[in-house]
């Protein structure tokens, strides 16, 4: 048993690889899907196999809450509502790739690399987690659609990005100050919101699709922390795909990239 | 070579990979494609079993994996169904028009 889960997980990968590859033209477009499903099953098969899984009671069950709460969500959202949809999906993706690396923190405060790799895991996770949550709401029309700008906007949260990295290299070189870690996660936190208030509803598209890029650089992370090839392999290939998408869409739409990566910051320049 | 050595290997080849495979992507998939890559994001899903089945799992790390199952499962569920929904779709259109 134990020797079939690297094979699985080989072809797991190369599925990945291929449904990306078929998904960039329309009539193969179909088939991608159907290989990154069948990727994704393997990926999990592969994984309840394995020799440290030992209880599978709270997995099935999580299985199972996830789907009936998975399913509605894809069949009974109108399909203009795409974007925020995508969005959504994306928040709980990065919620759980943040759970994960706090899960592992917890159990055995890990150094040097292991720990290098869960801090940008988690920070990664944590405000691309409220990031997509804001681009949700702003799709949804809960939030306003407007940019929100004011004057030294990007001081700030150039600030509190330095600060949620210095306190997580100070949780990298001690681990064990745990008081340090409620910090780090709420400051990735407000990160992520501060990330989006600037960003007009125009551009969301293309946020979402570098926020998967984010979410992608998360899982790959988490796969030097759990030394777990499959995991940085779909995750790079996540993050350069969904950068470059990012890029595409905003050429294909005419907007600045740095803009949208940015925020408002070039507008405000202009109009002063 | 030490393991993270190959690690960074293999991250810095399917970095590239992933640009290549993306770059003639045609205009028409941007959101399924979009969509398909949210759906592969969640292979976090490998680590959230790994966790809560850990044998040594205490109630924190138990609570945080089963919730991280949860919300992959979501993101796995409704980012292929999606995705398929949508090409489904494109299919329709494409017969209209012949």
């Amino acid at each position: 048993m134990e020797s079939i889960f690297p094979a699985l997980y080989i072809l797991a990968a190369a599925s990945f690889i291929l449904a990306i590859k078929w998904m960039s033209s329309p009539s193969t477009a179909r088939r991608g899907v159907i290989i990154g499903e069948i990727g994704m099953l393997l990926a999990v098969v592969g994984t309840l196999l394995r020799a440290e899984v030992v209880s599978y009671q709270w997995i099935f069950i999580a299985f199972l809450i996830g789907s009936a709460i998975g399913v509605p969500i894809a069949y009974y959202m109108p399909m203009t509502a795409v974007p925020q949809r995508t969005a959504f999906s994306h928040a709980c993706g990065a919620l759980a790739a943040a759970l994960i690396g706090a899960a592992e923190y917890y159990r055995q405060m890990p150094h040097g690399v292991v720990m290098i790799a869960l801090i940008v895991e988690m920070l990664l996770g944590f405000l691309t987690f409220t990031a997509s949550m804001m681009a949700f709401g702003k799709l949804q029309e809960v939030l306003p659609q407007r940019p929100i700008t004011y004057r030294g906007q990007n001081f700030v949260n150039l600030g509190i990005f330095i600060l949620a990295v210095i306190v997580g290299i100070a949780l990298i070189l001690s681990p064990e100050r745990t008081w340090l870690f409620p910090i780090f996660a709420v400051l990735s936190l407000v990160f992520g919101v501060l990330l989006i208030i600037p960003i007009g509803g125009a551009d969301m598209p293309t946020v979402i699709a570098l926020l998967n890029s984010y979410a992608g650089l998360s899982a790959s992370a988490m796969g030097f922390a759990f030394d777990n090839k499959l995991l940085i392999v779909a995750g790079a290939l996540d993050g350069s795909s969904g950068f470059i998408l990012a890029v595409i869409m905003c050429k294909a739409m005419n907007r600045s990239f740095s803009n949208v990566l940015f925020g408002a910051f070039g507008t405000i320049q202009t109009t002063t | 070579m030490s393991s993270y050595e190959i690690a960074l290997w293999v991250f810095m080849l399917a970095a590239f990979l992933g640009f290549e495979l993306i770059r003639r992507v045609s205009p028409l998939l941007h959101t399924p494609l979009m969509s398909l890559t949210n759906a592969i994001s969640a292979i976090a899903v490998v680590g959230a079993i790994l966790i809560t089945g850990a044998k040594e799992a205490t109630l924190l790390t138990r609570v945080l994996g089963f919730t991280a199952v949860v919300l992959s499962t979501i993101n796995v569920v409704s980012g292929y169904l999606i995705t398929d929904r949508m090409l489904k779709m494109f299919k329709k259109r494409g017969a209209e028009k012949k």
